[in-house]
């Protein structure tokens, strides 16, 4: 089985993230970079299904040239290989535009299974998955909360508002994770000296057949008009309990007409 | 003056007061239509729609539709916006709206827009990133403008309206049966209100010290008619089931209330609460930096402070 795990490079949310003045895009220079951290859960689920059911997992990552950091940490958790989308066309993009690059480089390498997190840290649209299940005619099996394979079916639990929803397709598909699916394990001494070893293949834009008028800033569907820091909230009132804590705060909610 | 569509979140025929909200911010931007998908659509649910401002009703009921996952609703979506041109898409952002109007903007062509608080004129959205750091307004420059806006973005207000019926025959193409439903499993929901939806939230952290002591969180969720939450630590300590946790890794709430006990504050617990209208902390750490965004804080233990709070809150109820 042909598995791809799609993997982003996202600020370290610890740091102070910001959006650049002149292109009003995400600062990636500004913070450090790191694995966003549902995509660990969808790199250790594409491992435990090869390990059960045999074949390959393929890390792919679109991103500026400091993504391979990120790249080797899924290739030294126990990755095969792995793709680098790297090309100054792409800076900018938006979810419309990044879901073509990377269906685009899926049709390219092939896949039976591609495995995302359900959302990143920085963007935070939850939208990619669906938009690859879409665009490449792949069966949607999203928010999972666990991920069985017999064969050529695949079965997920799907996180629902109300519970569960159980969900079943015939490869290909596409799958995101939620937190709870796995505990993604830590790269060993040993499986980091071996992903210093193994290939990760860069390809641009033009590599995977990616038209360039459906990429970057200028092509993105959609725009920042503008943005500021959050306005400081108003100094709200702090009071120690004497006692007389609950019946403040009861007070409080009153005075707001919560109560 | 041009349609909105509103796509109805509703569970087996329920309507979740996040499309009540939507009729309502429609209603500033053109001509509310509602969308119907799936079972369950009834009289009564008609009613409510117009109730808040449906001019018209689209409705797709085939039972076919929920056995799907998500793309049955995009391609419903996707022929109303070929056939009718409305001037916008409007869908609640939740795990699933959000994967809805994903795959809406590929197939329209259209720009989306995820998480917004806010929608004005022009469809020109408000957004909360970076954990609450930074407000942004986005729009959609290329096709149709689809934003999914975050529950309790705006409180629910009547218009009633005429709510029109208009059956939509669907018929769905392969790769929309792609992914089947072959059960579904509905939680008790004990009574609170959903998680994402609720007006108030009550959440509790490491500082609740045990699973046991989740009670005393509840019972003042209960007495405020608020849905329960939980910090990271408190659902990894196993004290709370995982899909209350609230935060980076958790679910967003935006709520009129949001009461943090024994939460310190961290920023990937903020980036899901922090739109919340009114906050109120209670811990004993008068340093924790949650108390910087507290509308009120009281510093104290907890486990003092929160049952007489539900005490007050019973005596004045
Ligand atoms: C603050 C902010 C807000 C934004 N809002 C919008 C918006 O409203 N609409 C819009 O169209 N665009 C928006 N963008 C642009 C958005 O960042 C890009 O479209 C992004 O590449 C994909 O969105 P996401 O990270 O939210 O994906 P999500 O759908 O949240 O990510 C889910 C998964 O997709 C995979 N994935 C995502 N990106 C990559 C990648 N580059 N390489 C490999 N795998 C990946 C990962 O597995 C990830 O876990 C926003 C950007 C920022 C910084
Ligand atoms: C990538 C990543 C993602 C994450 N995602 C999330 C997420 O989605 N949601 C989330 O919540 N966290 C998340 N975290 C974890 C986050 O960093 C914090 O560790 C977590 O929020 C801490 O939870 P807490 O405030 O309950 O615990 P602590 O930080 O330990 O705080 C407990 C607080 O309780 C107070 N306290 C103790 N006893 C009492 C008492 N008797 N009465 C009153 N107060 C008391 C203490 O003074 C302290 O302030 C994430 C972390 C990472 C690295």
């Amino acid at each position: 089985m042909n598995i791809v795990v799609c993997v982003k490079q996202v600020p370290d949310t610890a740091t102070e993230r910001k959006l650049r003045s002149d292109d009003k895009t995400l600062d990636r220079d500004a913070a450090d970079g790191v694995v966003n951290e549902l995509d660990e859960y969808a790199v250790e689920e594409a491992l435990r299904l090869k390990e059960a059911h045999g074949g390959e997992v393929t890390v792919l990552s679109m991103g500026p040239a400091k993504a391979t950091e990120t790249i080797r940490k899924a290739l030294a958790m126990g990755a095969d290989k792995a793709v680098h989308l790297h090309d100054d066309a792409l800076h900018g993009s938006d979810a419309l535009s990044t879901s073509y690059a990377i269906a685009q480089t899926l049709k390219k390498i092939g896949f039976d299974l591609v495995i995302l997190g359900s959302e990143s840290t920085d963007a935070r649209t939850g939208v990619l998955a669906a938009m690859l299940a879409e665009r490449l005619g792949a069966a949607q099996l999203t928010l999972a909360s666990k991920v069985e394979i017999d064969k050529t079916v695949v079965t997920v639990e799907r996180v629902t508002d109300y519970g569960h929803d159980r969900v079943e397709a015939t490869l290909p598909a596409v799958v995101s994770v939620v937190e709870k699916i796995n505990e993604p394990r830590y790269p060993s001494f040993k499986g980091i000296m071996a992903a210093k070893k193994k290939p990760v293949e860069t390809l641009a834009a033009a590599d995977a057949e990616i038209a360039l008028d459906q990429v970057g800033l200028a092509n993105a569907w959609s725009e920042v008009v503008d943005f500021a820091p959050a306005p400081p909230r108003a100094a709200g009132t702090v009071i120690k309990d004497e006692g007389d804590g609950g019946a403040k705060v009861a007070e409080f909610l009153a005075s707001k007409k919560f109560v | 003056m041009s349609e909105v569509l509103v796509l109805v979140d509703h569970v087996e025929g329920e309507i979740k007061k996040v499309t009540l909200e939507l009729l309502t911010l429609a209603r500033s931007l053109g001509a509310p239509s509602a969308v119907w998908a799936g079972p369950g659509y009834s009289d009564a649910a008609r009613a409510r729609l117009a109730e808040f401002g449906a001019e018209k009703i689209y409705v797709a009921d085939a039972e076919e539709i929920a056995q799907y996952v998500v793309a049955p609703r995009a391609e419903l979506l996707a022929r109303l916006v070929a056939d009718r041109s409305p001037a916008g898409v409007l869908v609640a952002a939740t795990g699933e709206g959000k994967e809805i109007a994903g795959r809406l903007a590929v197939k329209t062509d259209s720009g989306v827009i995820t998480d917004a608080v806010g929608v004005g004129d022009g469809f020109v959205a408000d957004l909360s990133i970076f954990g609450g750091g930074v407000n942004v307004r986005s729009r959609v420059t290329r096709g149709t403008p689809i934003i999914a806006v975050r529950p309790n973005a705006t409180p629910p207000v009547a218009a009633p309206a005429a709510g029109t019926e208009e059956k939509v025959a669907l018929v769905l193409s392969d790769s929309a049966r792609a992914a089947r439903v072959v059960e579904r499993v509905t939680q008790e929901k004990g009574g609170r209100p959903e998680l994402t939806e609720a007006a108030i939230v009550v959440s509790g952290g490491r500082g609740v010290g045990s699973a046991d002591n989740f009670a005393i969180i509840e019972e003042l969720a209960d007495s405020l008619g608020a849905a329960v939450g939980a910090s990271r630590a408190a659902t990894d300590a196993g004290w709370y089931p995982h899909q209350f946790q609230v935060g980076q890794t958790g679910k967003t709430v935006s709520p009129q209330l949001y009461i943090a006990a024994g939460i310190s504050g961290a920023i990937q617990h903020r980036a899901g609460m922090q739109t919340s209208k009114t906050i109120v902390v209670i811990n004993k750490d008068a340093e924790a930096p949650l108390f910087e965004i507290a509308d009120f804080g009281v510093v104290g233990d907890l486990h003092q402070v929160v049952p007489r709070l539900t005490e007050e809150i019973r005596k004045r109820g």
